[in-house]
């Protein structure tokens, strides 16, 4: 039973890695470069719901799909504004000014006072209340409303982006641009308008990743750290995988859960890296990295 | 002046550079609407850049580019496919993971969503010039061989509704049957449809031999136009492109007597 709890509350874990991972993917198929203020756009959204509920009274629900709508305006005007006038920039350039734009993103929120400095909860309506499951004769599986929301939210969210990857005009066009930028100007897709929409879906996810995460970890300025956990659970997958920075998440989610408890102290917090090493010396390309390589 | 005399399409004096490095020096030419026109080069000759500059993947520096007359060089790529002209890129650039389906799908982009039964309709035509495409239909493009993924760019092209095809280097990979039959469905698919062709390419004979009207292109100018028939004739064709030498009685020609346009 303890064991069991332990993986479901793993997966909840690994759930938000996961999303932090896919904005991460997402950002790198698109643009072929990392997004290292992905955290801190978590972060963020996590403010903005915030404010929303607490200043602004809004109801969780309500809250919730105004932080997703605002986040990804955010995301398609950091594009438009930052990203776009570094077209044709070396790579490195992008990742440079990305975490210029995560230290901005941080120095900002410190700088209201009183509200950026501080920890917050996030009231939500399904705070600290629990279910019981009972299997069987056994003790009752006590499972965290927080972390089966979490999960449940993971799985709409990623059902609704296959199906717009999968089925949708606009949806494939982005594959297409991801696979061949060159091919999809010449096929006449708005490559650029494209790209401004990843960034936009990258941050959308990256804000509910943080609104997920916050009943359970608090509002607070660093919590956008945890993407440096992401970043694992993506090459665990396969940098450029979409359902490998899912199973890449739940995987390190889970690792990390389990080592919390059965391993000396200490090794929760390392265990998402040793995996990575582990990984990239038995697979270097993940567990779903293209087998395939994408043409330059 | 009628309406079918102006060229569907217009080089004047075109200029473009890749940084500092001019690839083309003042390019003119015109395509008569419902014609095969091609341009010969050897590698390096600035063939490619013509056909990017047309499709505004490069901004000229000088010069104008005239669709039906409408200045057009300082419209973005998306624009110019919905004016009508679209570009079958050299190295045929499909999309790998796609579908062949949606790799079709992807060269309708333009067009409205409201139109499915005349999609359905173009899709069945390109199924008919290239039956393998049907076969493979759900496989992902990156399986398909280069003479199917030429079929491929070509018929995506296609599925733009377009009414000029700029098509770079057709025959790059392909084997000299596959290039002919390549070559026999574009002349299928101009004289069918009425679609205007503008081919680059470096095999002279078989450009030559299906299309209506020659140039002729060397570093960044054009040094030779003519019908194709004409151009067939020519000696220095004959002699560059062709590789008809008449040697002399050794066995090799002496150096005075070789040309160039330079």
């Amino acid at each position: 039973m303890q064991f069991l709890q332990l993986v479901i509350s793993g997966i909840a874990q690994g759930c938000i890695y996961g999303l932090i991972a896919l904005g991460f993917v997402l950002i790198y198929k698109a643009t072929e470069t990392v997004n290292f203020a992905q955290g801190d756009l978590m972060m963020l959204g996590g403010f903005f719901g915030l404010s929303c509920m607490v200043v602004l009274g809004m109801p969780f629900w309500v809250a919730f799909l105004a932080t997703l709508a605002v986040a990804m305006l955010f995301g398609m005007l950091m594009e438009r504004a930052l990203l776009r006038p570094l077209l044709g920039q070396p790579a490195f350039t992008v990742v440079m000014l990305t975490i210029g734009i995560g230290y901005l993103a941080r120095g900002m929120v410190t700088m209201i006072p009183g509200w950026g400095t501080e920890t917050h909860t996030l009231p939500v309506p399904y705070k600290d209340e629990v279910l019981r499951v009972v299997i069987g004769s056994g003790d009752p599986l006590i499972l965290s409303t927080e972390h089966m929301v979490i999960i449940a939210v993971t799985a709409f969210l990623i059902a609704i982006l296959f199906l717009f990857f999968r089925y949708t005009k606009l949806g494939i066009a982005m594959q297409a641009t991801s696979q061949n930028q060159l091919a999809a100007f010449y096929m006449g897709i708005p490559v650029r308008r494209i790209n401004m929409l990843v960034w936009g879906i990258s941050a959308a996810v990256s804000a509910c990743a943080g609104l997920l995460l916050a009943p359970i970890t608090f509002v607070h300025v660093n919590m956008g750290y945890i993407g440096l956990k992401a970043f694992p659970a993506a090459v665990v997958g396969g940098f450029g995988s979409i359902p490998g920075a899912l199973v890449g998440g739940l995987i390190i989610g889970i690792v990390e859960s389990l080592a919390g408890f059965y391993l000396p102290e200490g090794f929760k917090d390392i265990a998402a890296y040793i995996l990575v090493l582990v990984m990239l010396v038995i697979l270097p390309n993940g567990l779903f990295g293209d087998k395939m390589r994408k043409k330059v | 002046m009628s309406d079918t005399d102006v060229p569907i399409l217009q080089l004047n004096n075109v200029e473009s550079s890749y940084g500092p490095v001019k690839a083309i020096r003042g390019v003119s030419l015109s395509v008569k609407a419902g014609s095969i026109v091609t341009v010969l080069g050897s590698n390096g000759a600035g063939k490619s850049t013509i056909l990017k500059t047309i499709s505004g993947i490069i901004d000229p520096r000088k010069g104008s580019v005239l669709y039906r007359g409408q200045a057009i060089q300082k419209l973005d790529p998306a624009r110019i496919v919905k004016l009508g002209i679209v570009q079958v890129p050299e190295g045929r650039e499909i999309f790998p993971f796609l579908t062949v389906n949606e790799n079709l799908l992807m060269g309708a982009y333009t067009r409205p969503a409201a139109d499915k039964a005349a999609l359905a309709n173009d899709l069945e035509m390109v199924f008919n010039y290239f039956p393998i495409l049907r076969e493979r239909a759900r496989q992902p493009a990156g399986q398909l061989s280069g003479g199917q993924q030429q079929m491929l760019a070509i018929s995506r092209a296609l599925l733009a509704k377009p009414s000029i095809i700029l098509l770079d280097e057709p025959s790059l990979g392909l084997s000299p049957k596959l290039t002919r039959e390549i070559f026999e469905i574009i002349v299928r698919i101009n004289r069918e449809h009425g679609v205007t062709l503008l081919v680059v390419e470096q095999n002279a004979m078989v450009a030559l031999k299906y299309s209506d009207y020659g140039y002729v292109l060397e570093v960044g100018r054009i040094v030779m136009e003519d019908a194709c028939a004409a151009l067939l004739e020519k000696e220095d064709i004959k002699e560059f492109y062709l590789g008809m030498k008449d040697s002399g009685v050794r066995g090799t020609r002496r150096w005075k007597k070789k040309k160039n346009w330079r």
